[in-house]
């Protein structure tokens, strides 16, 4: 327990912008789970490692010498295939199945690139550094590194950019047909395998533009997807399915609750203290839907 | 029938125990087996009997691990003073305080994550299908990582666990360790075995099969889903204590709350052998076993290559798993009644 931060109130200050900064970024990764979820009804383990993936590619970039926020439109576009070849491969068996079935089968493809990641890339800590430089605020006591800012944009920008591709495309015509009844779009004439695929697909790339913000602004390890699965899950969950300015919100509050939980309990709960909360939210959940006694699906 | 049974358990029986005899190389795999297996029998509990995925029982099977050793050094030492020291055996412990603590541990490690399971159950177990896979996933990493940061249990450097005594010969600690197994394997198997003889898996088969028309059937499905997950975490903790000790070090997320091994192997090992069914989890631990042992030792370092490759495999093309390819196949041999009028009409519709 260290209490400094209530002995210093301007660190408050310094937790809640780093929280906010940060949980933009996992509310970015939370739209593509909201998405496939909401469109394919599978719950994607290996969520997490597809943003270490991004972030590997963007830190080979920053290694052979570009400058790595170019990542944020290499990662995507290569990281879009990865997705398309992973439900060719495996997740379009699993589609129609039972939700477990695709909890365990992405667990096993989260084993599976950690590992592969671990070999091809190695397992140090690494970082792709950007040298944006800091900004000092209020009389130089709050620092703000750029490239957290520069995340947050980006991330924003591409929400943004998403939510107008879904309402106005084609395609995003189709995959939210797809998402309201998958057997309607299809007698209507919509390609359902198609939209899947896209979908995976896209969902991999936004993977992919959070995993290069993440490489540039904080730190990459093949192990460490999981967790950022579990915010991602934990941020759907509490904004619902389908709740876009839900997401943004509760990944902010999540990105503020992690910064605060890192300075009162230290920082080695800080993944503990992510777990736990994911854990009381859904038993929190469970006692508020037995209350209602509504039937649920 | 019945004369045929008591052969086949009383030939299982002796192997087991001349086992240790007859291949003194393999006692350490034989051990673990034994503990796989009781792995998998409990979480075919949940996840086989009664429909709830649980990737948690993990929790009991590490809780059980850290209170074994816990007790066994703290009975007789300071225990914050045997974790600084790490590897260094300032203390050392005689056969007797050994044996003692190792009893004592075994009870703690037994009865503490039963209550652990009773009291959380009524919170966790209430969350349905895949929330609940999620919710257990979590407890079991959370678990993980907050043992990580405890001093007084090792934090990040791990626990070492008392080493053992030295009484016998050179064989003695590898039996020691592979009848304390196999006689918690057999505990195991014959509750387990004569519970689901009873109206107990009845009631667990119908939580899965439709919860809501079993509670509205007049089950009190809550009572019978925290009996059941009381008793996964009972033998959970048993084997995590004795696995505890038959590694002889403790680390919070590689060794005890491990997610990405033990957690995963349970419920792979039992959808492996067929979920739902007493002898699928046996027979998929078994196999898997080989596998592992097989994979871990020719090609290391591919290991999760080929688990997560197993994994994905598993799941899609087997997902009710040798028993349940069986049990398709030869559905005589399980009981059912097979009209044959209507499997030629199936038949004739391929």
């Amino acid at each position: 327990m260290d209490l400094l931060i209530f002995q210093v109130p301007i660190l408050m200050v310094q937790a809640s912008l780093d929280g906010i900064l940060l949980g933009i970024l996992f509310a970015l990764i939370a739209y593509g789970m909201a998405l496939q979820w909401g469109v394919m009804n599978i719950i994607n383990i290996a969520q997490g490692d597809l943003v270490i993936l991004g972030g590997y590619i963007t830190y080979f970039m920053y290694l052979s010498g570009i400058h790595p926020a170019l990542g944020v439109i290499v990662a995507p576009a290569i990281m879009y295939f990865v997705g398309v070849g992973l439900y060719k491969l495996v997740i379009n068996k699993v589609v129609d199945r039972d939700l477990f079935i695709s909890i365990l089968a992405t667990f096993g493809i989260s084993i599976l690139f950690m590992q592969l990641m671990n070999f091809a890339f190695g397992a140090d800590v690494v970082l792709a550094n950007s040298e944006f430089g800091t900004t000092m605020l209020f009389n130089n006591s709050v620092t703000l590194p750029n490239s957290k800012l520069f995340s947050a944009l980006i991330s924003i920008i591409f929400a943004i950019g998403l939510v107008v591709y879904m309402k106005k495309s084609k395609l995003g015509r189709a995959i939210r047909a797809t998402a309201q009844n998958a057997r309607a779009a299809k007698i209507l004439g919509v390609d359902t395998e198609k939209v899947y695929a896209a979908t995976f697909g896209i969902n991999a790339a936004l993977c992919g533009v959070a995993g290069a913000l993440v490489a540039i602004t904080f730190t990459i390890h093949p192990y460490m997807g999981l967790p950022y699965t579990i915010r991602s899950f934990m941020i759907v969950i509490i904004a619902g399915l389908g709740n876009l300015p839900g997401v943004a919100v509760s990944g902010m509050g999540l990105g503020v609750f992690e910064e605060f939980a890192d300075y009162i309990l230290g920082t080695e709960f800080r993944i503990g203290s992510v777990f736990l909360l994911l854990v009381l939210i859904l038993v929190y959940r469970r006692f508020k839907l037995s209350k209602k006694r509504e039937y649920l699906k | 029938m019945k004369n045929n049974n008591v052969i086949f358990y009383a030939a299982i029986l002796i192997f087991g125990v001349l086992a240790p005899f007859m291949l003194p190389a393999f006692k350490v795999q034989l051990s673990i087996l034994c503990i796989l297996i009781v792995l998998a029998l409990t979480w075919n509990i949940q996840g086989g009997e009664m429909g709830y995925n649980s990737f948690g029982n993990i929790l009991f099977y590490g809780l059980g691990m850290y209170l074994c050793a816990s007790v066994q050094v703290g009975m007789f030492f300071p225990l914050a003073e045997w974790t600084e020291s790490g590897g260094e055996k300032t203390f050392l412990h005689t056969p007797t305080q050994f044996f003692q603590g190792m009893a004592f541990g075994l009870l703690v490690a037994a009865i503490v994550p039963t209550i652990v399971a009773g009291l959380i159950g009524y919170a966790i177990l209430g969350l349905r299908g895949h929330y609940f896979a999620i919710c257990t996933l979590g407890l079991g990493v959370a678990a993980g990582e907050i043992s990580g940061g405890i001093e007084i249990i090792g934090a990040g450097q791990g626990f070492t666990t008392p080493p053992f005594p030295d009484v016998g010969n050179l064989e003695s600690r590898g039996q020691f360790f592979y009848f304390l197994s196999f006689i918690v394997l057999v505990l195991t198997f014959v509750t387990v075995k004569s519970v689901y003889s009873t109206r107990f898996r009845l009631i667990l088969n119908a939580i899965r099969d439709n919860e809501d028309k079993a509670e509205a059937m007049g089950i009190q499905t809550m009572k019978y889903k925290i009996i059941g997950w009381m008793i996964s975490a009972f033998f959970c903790g048993l084997a995590g204590g004795i696995m505890g000790g038959l590694v002889g070090y403790i680390d919070s997320t590689d060794v005890a709350f491990d997610g990405r091994e033990m957690g995963v192997f349970m419920v792979l090992m039992a959808i492996l052998g067929g979920k739902g069914t007493l002898w699928g989890p046996i027979i998929g631990a078994t196999l898997f076993h080989l596998f592992k042992e097989g994979f871990w030792t020719y090609f290391l370092g591919w290991q999760y290559v080929a688990l997560g490759v197993l994994i994905v495999v598993i799941v899609i093309y087997f997902p009710e798993g040798l028993m349940g390819w069986l049990r398709e196949k030869y559905p005589e041999r399980f009981g059912e009644v097979v009209d044959e009028a209507d499997r030629k009409a199936q038949v004739e519709l391929k």
